[in-house]
């Protein structure tokens, strides 16, 4: 039985940096216990407290599905979000819950012939949408491929250059493609995933109950689980957040791209596309004939990937 | 009065036996409660004491949970020859088989829970409270069959051997219609499991229609298998009689649903190495190994060698009617679907990844310690059924305390 304690433990520090343990910020004050060898074989009793462990208060327990909340409910949910981030990084927060704007459907495209595969998205994106440092996560995957083909099992993400781009080489970036026809939001067994109606897929990630059937479904690596309690340094962390997008997430929970829905519904552009050097990222609103994206989509040859599935994204690739 | 009566004697019953007993209650007790204990490191740390990633987001906890499920609606293969075709041997044991079939389901709700990253908001599921997602989710049609067929399962053999404890007559216009619904119940537990997969069409080794068919064959080989040696188990430590007659009917089914089985995988291989798309490359991963990455090669190939051995030894009557070698048989098939129905179907549905990664998975110690919890609960829960249902079987349980009444049983319930 130590022997079996033991390699927990080495699990445990091979994946999650001794360094950062100590910056770690317990997810929810009186109820973080390390394990260690004592609760291992007291494991009976702290069966017993599995709600007490898993789960941080009371009123996060009972907290019912963001659809189904009245105004009121929101507003308390909010509020208790925020004093839980004041506790745990020290800064005042925003959680937003701005609806739809009314005609906006949005969609996003991206130039693969300007793309240099710098990453420069990948890495705004993390700052942007507090995304884990330790374990890492990052929504966007910015795949490299040699010329001559576009065979994802030929790509490759593990690209370390002196400098991009590359001779020989293209690269395309991928990320939740927010499909008109998600396999993702259909198997959920709680409804925790769905489709906004500017065409945004979002996750309650207090309702979601971590079977991860979302992520088995997804063609596109669009989905992100949290294997252990999301860490962020409060100096990184972004107060600027959404219900529904960017704020900090709890353990055990699944989040993706949310197109930034904490700045695209409020007017402003996607972090990877305000970030993107060469200008390879558009985005806009599907519905108004005159915006950047529908002109691509209307004047350039454009394609989704994996087309085949008929998950219909609204995120295009094209060749300018 | 009566009621209690049951419970205090059951209770009696149970914690009454000979020294084995208390020796094997006691073995799966600390197993249970080390699985147990590694849980509460599970709870408290995440997911990430497994093995599992954002790559391989299901491993060895759906892997078992797929197998149980066959092991599950394999009771059906006892229930039809019992019920429908009035077959005696099969009809005076079938009750053992469904005994098998609740603890096989309640070890497969513990490793979906045992998976499951928020098991506090498990309330999310019940209708109404929260919102089961039907009839989209197959996840949620899953838990729908799952506990429909653990009540019918509880609900029939409870029924029964309740009226035989009591010497009452079975009301069989009552009880016929359920164990009409418990026939294709059977069949769609293991359907709606195989159709979760199935479904996405993210998951190209999952994709193909062949799955159901051959969830059914294969779980029709392995739970069978099981009931064989349970059986031989049952009636050498308890007064329970059971035929060889009825030991060998069931090994006949066991070689014709493997000779199904091996034919569907052989299907499976000619589709998808003649046509050689990128659809192979799941296959190719859990046979030969890509990109240089194989830790299932060996698992993969053992599980193939078993089941053909024991294919050979069912199909030839002379090995299937000899104890040891339909018993080896029973041994290489239940491994061999474990493994095939396990991590060798699970997961190479996510290698390579979509945007085509290799990422390999292997289960963590605190992972195996977590399943073998499971299975020590599992085999608890089934040895205590068998301890309060088989002497009411015999008729050494009544509430009469007589063993004179003891014929109503089976025999009377088909009448």
């Amino acid at each position: 039985m130590s022997d079996s304690n033991k390699t927990t433990q080495e699990t445990a520090t091979i994946r999650r940096d001794k360094k950062d343990r100590a910056t770690e910020a317990p997810a929810c004050g009186k109820d973080s216990i390390q394990p260690d060898r004592r609760s291992f074989l007291a494991g009976a009793a702290a069966f017993l407290g599995l709600i007490s462990v898993s789960s941080c208060s009371w009123q996060e327990f009972v907290q019912n599905h963001f659809q189904r909340m009245t105004k009121t409910e929101i507003e308390e949910t909010v509020e208790r979000l925020r004093a839980e981030y004041k506790g745990k990084y020290g800064k005042d927060f925003v959680v937003g819950t701005e609806a739809p704007i009314d005609g906006t459907l949005f969609g996003y495209a991206l130039d693969i012939q300007r793309c240099i595969g710098c990453r420069r998205c990948v890495y705004a994106c993390v700052d942007e949408n507090n995304q884990t440092r330790n374990p890492q996560m990052q929504y966007i995957r910015v795949l490299r491929f040699k010329d001559g083909n576009m065979d994802l099992e030929e790509s490759s993400i593990y690209y370390d250059p002196e400098e991009v781009p590359e001779k020989g080489y293209y690269y395309m970036p991928v990320q939740c493609q927010h499909c008109a026809n998600a396999p993702c939001t259909k198997v959920c067994p709680v409804r925790a995933t769905w489709t906004e109606p500017d065409g945004i897929v979002v996750v309650d990630y207090n309702w979601c109950i971590g079977c991860r059937y979302c992520m088995a479904a997804c063609p596109y690596m669009g989905r992100w689980f949290n294997f252990a309690d999301p860490v962020i340094p409060a100096d990184q962390v972004n107060t600027q957040t959404h219900y529904l997008g960017n704020r900090p997430r709890m353990r055990n929970v699944v989040e993706k791209c949310t197109f930034c829905i904490q700045r695209v519904r409020v007017g402003k552009y996607p972090m990877c596309v305000e970030v993107c050097p060469v200008g390879a990222r558009k985005f806009g609103n599907l519905l108004d004939p005159d915006s950047e994206i529908s002109r691509i989509i209307s004047t350039k040859r454009v394609f989704r990937l994996k087309e085949e599935l008929n998950t219909q994204p609204k995120f295009y690739y094209f060749f300018a | 009065m009566a009621r209690s009566g049951f419970f205090i004697s059951a209770g009696k019953r149970l914690v009454t036996g000979p020294p084995l007993y208390y020796l094997w209650v006691l073995l799966l007790l600390v197993l249970a409660g080390i699985g147990v204990s590694a849980y509460a490191v599970q709870l408290k740390t995440g997911l990430i004491v497994t093995g599992m990633t954002s790559y391989v987001s299901w491993g060895f906890y759906i892997g078992n949970f797929t197998f149980l499920v066959g092991v599950a609606a394999a009771a059906v293969l006892l229930i039809i020859p019992a019920y429908l075709y009035d077959f005696g041997p099969i009809r005076d044991i079938v009750i053992v088989g469904e005994a098998l079939a609740v603890s096989a389901l309640s070890m497969c709700l513990m490793f979906v829970t045992a998976d499951l990253g928020r098991p506090d908001r498990v309330w999310h599921l019940i209708p109404g409270l929260g919102i089961l997602n039907l009839p989209q989710s197959l996840l949620g049609w899953d838990i729908v069959v799952l506990n429909g067929y653990l009540f019918l399962n509880l609900f029939i053999p409870g029924y029964i051997l309740y009226n035989a404890y009591r010497n009452r007559q079975v009301n069989m216009r009552f009880i016929w219609p359920f164990i009409l619904l418990s026939i294709p119940w059977a069949v769609s537990i293991h359907t709606v499991t195989a159709f979760i997969y199935n479904g996405l069409a993210a998951r190209p080794f999952w994709n193909a229609s062949i799955l159901a068919p051959r969830f059914l064959a294969s779980a029709f080989c392995s739970g069978p298998a099981l009931v064989i040696i349970l059986y031989q188990i049952v009636r050498h430590y308890t007064k329970f009689h059971v035929k060889d007659e009825a030991l060998h009917k069931i090994a006949e089914f066991i070689s014709i649903a493997m000779a199904v089985n091996l034919f569907l995988l052989f299907a499976e291989f000619f589709k998808e190495l003649y046509s050689n798309t990128h659809h192979l490359s799941p296959l190719k991963y859990l046979y030969l190994g890509l990109h240089g990455k194989g830790n299932l090669i060996p698992w993969i190939w053992t599980a193939f060698a078993f089941n053909v051995v024991a294919f050979v030894i069912f199909l030839i009557p002379a090995t299937r009617k000899n104890f040891a070698t339909l018993n080896l048989g029973c041994v290489l098939i239940i491994i061999g679907i474990w493994i095939e129905k396990g991590m060798g179907l699970i997961i190479p549905g996510f290698i390579p990844a979509p945007l085509g990664e290799v990422w390999e998975y292997m289960p963590t110690t605190l992972e195996v310690l977590i399943a073998i919890g499971i299975w020590a609960i599992g085999l608890l829960i089934l040895t205590l059924i068998l301890k309060i249902i088989i002497p009411i079987e015999t008729g050494e349980f009544t509430a009469a305390g007589t063993v004179a009444n003891s014929e109503l049983r089976h025999g009377q319930i088909a009448a």
